[in-house]
């Protein structure tokens, strides 16, 4: 056993090395088995799972959220086509119902055409009917007038 | 007269008295034990405490002891690597914890008050075979890290980049040791010395900053012990291409 004297110490001494060592070697090594399996292992397996279920939820929230994004610049697309779509509706149903309009306005614009031809032809025959009675009435008057003035004399 | 009781006072602070256990026939130093077996039982008490009921949510202690497995396990990763880490990180984890709370154990609870037939009780780490002992296994460690990682070729790393630096890396295996040993050995020792001193001459408010000054020294030799052993234990696994 090494033992040094210093300090004028008799036994001991700051460097007095003696079975402490080993011992104290020994006991380190089985703390260090200890510690293994009563701090080391449980607290690893608990932070890394931890940290295994954080990564799997960040990359599974990744992927969700591509995906999302895809959803949404699938949606968008649709929902461009559908805005065109509805803008060609509107304005095919626009155009038609111009044509439509045009259509009944020159059907309406004939028909009043027509009854007012047919008007005029039938006030026209009525003037002509009441004149030829007219006239007719007046040669009776003046044939009346003529037979009293001749049955007078 | 001044010198006279200035000496008593420092024989009262009583270096290198060791309180001796008689073992068969070998001789230990009782001291040592006491206090690492308090100081041990407090730390395995607390991590009891704190891994009893581990939640995935954290809460108090296990947050405490979570922090503290993140701070050894980043130690160890950065020194060693990635790939051989998992392996050592107890042995790391192990002896920071053991200096550090033998460091603070030292600095913080008022041993002096309890009489011991023979020194005193301190921190376990201000006793060399303590310090030895930690060192030895940290050689050991590295060389069985190389040769269980590396096989034969760990040897490489003596002639590496040249073979000029075998004798210097030979001789690093000593002083490797030596220095960590006598590192923390001499830093806790001054640290208690000093606190002593001070403590005897001006007993009141002066030794307060020493005694923080000495906490933080203590905090650092324990980080410095587990880094340089993380470090000695990476270097001998490290590929060399």
């Amino acid at each position: 056993m090494l033992a040094f004297n210093f300090f004028g110490a008799t036994e001991g001494g700051l460097f007095d090395i003696n079975a402490t060592l080993p011992l104290m070697a020994i006991q380190v090594v089985a703390l260090t088995y200890i510690l293994n399996s009563l701090f080391f292992k449980p607290v690893g397996n608990v932070v890394e799972k931890r940290e295994k279920f954080v990564s799997n939820n960040i990359i599974e929230a990744k992927n969700k959220l591509s995906e999302v994004k895809k959803l949404e610049a699938d949606l968008l697309t649709q929902l461009q086509s559908a805005r065109t779509e509805a803008q060609r509706i509107v304005s095919e149903a626009e155009n038609e119902s111009d044509k439509l309009y045009k259509e009944a306005l020159e059907l309406a614009n004939n028909e009043a055409n027509a009854s007012k031809e047919k008007a005029r032809l039938e006030i026209e025959s009525q003037t002509s009917a009441a004149r030829d009675q007219l006239s007719k009435q007046a040669d009776d008057l003046s044939e009346l007038i003529v037979n009293r003035l001749i049955l007078e004399k | 007269m001044f010198f006279n009781s200035l000496l008593t006072n420092f024989a009262a602070l009583e270096v290198g008295q060791h309180l001796y256990w008689q073992i068969g026939n070998i001789r230990i130093h009782g001291q040592v034990f006491l206090t690492s077996w308090i100081l041990l039982g407090a730390l395995l008490v607390f991590i009891s405490l704190g891994t009893k009921k581990m939640e995935n949510d954290p809460k108090g202690l296990q947050n405490l002891l979570e922090f503290l497995w993140d701070y050894i396990r980043d130690l160890a990763r950065t020194q060693i690597g990635e790939k051989v880490y998992r392996d050592w990180m107890p042995f790391i984890g192990t002896l920071f914890l053991f200096v550090f709370v033998s460091n603070w154990g030292g600095a913080l609870i008022p041993w002096r008050l309890i009489k011991l037939p023979s020194g005193e009780l301190g921190a376990p780490t201000a006793d060399i075979n303590t310090t030895i002992a930690l060192a030895l296994l940290v050689s050991l460690s590295y060389f069985y890290a190389g040769l269980s990682n590396k096989g034969w070729r760990y040897f490489e790393y003596y002639v590496h980049p040249t073979p000029i630096m075998l004798p210097f890396k030979i001789l690093e295996d000593f002083t490797k040791p030596l220095s960590l040993s006598f590192r923390l050995f001499g830093n806790i020792l001054a640290d208690e010395l000093v606190v002593g001193v001070l403590v005897f001459l001006v007993p009141l408010i002066l030794p307060i900053p020493v005694m923080f000054l000495g906490l933080f020294t203590s905090a650092i030799q324990a980080l410095i012990f587990a880094t340089l052993a993380a470090y000695y234990i990476g270097e001998a696994v490290e590929e060399h291409h």
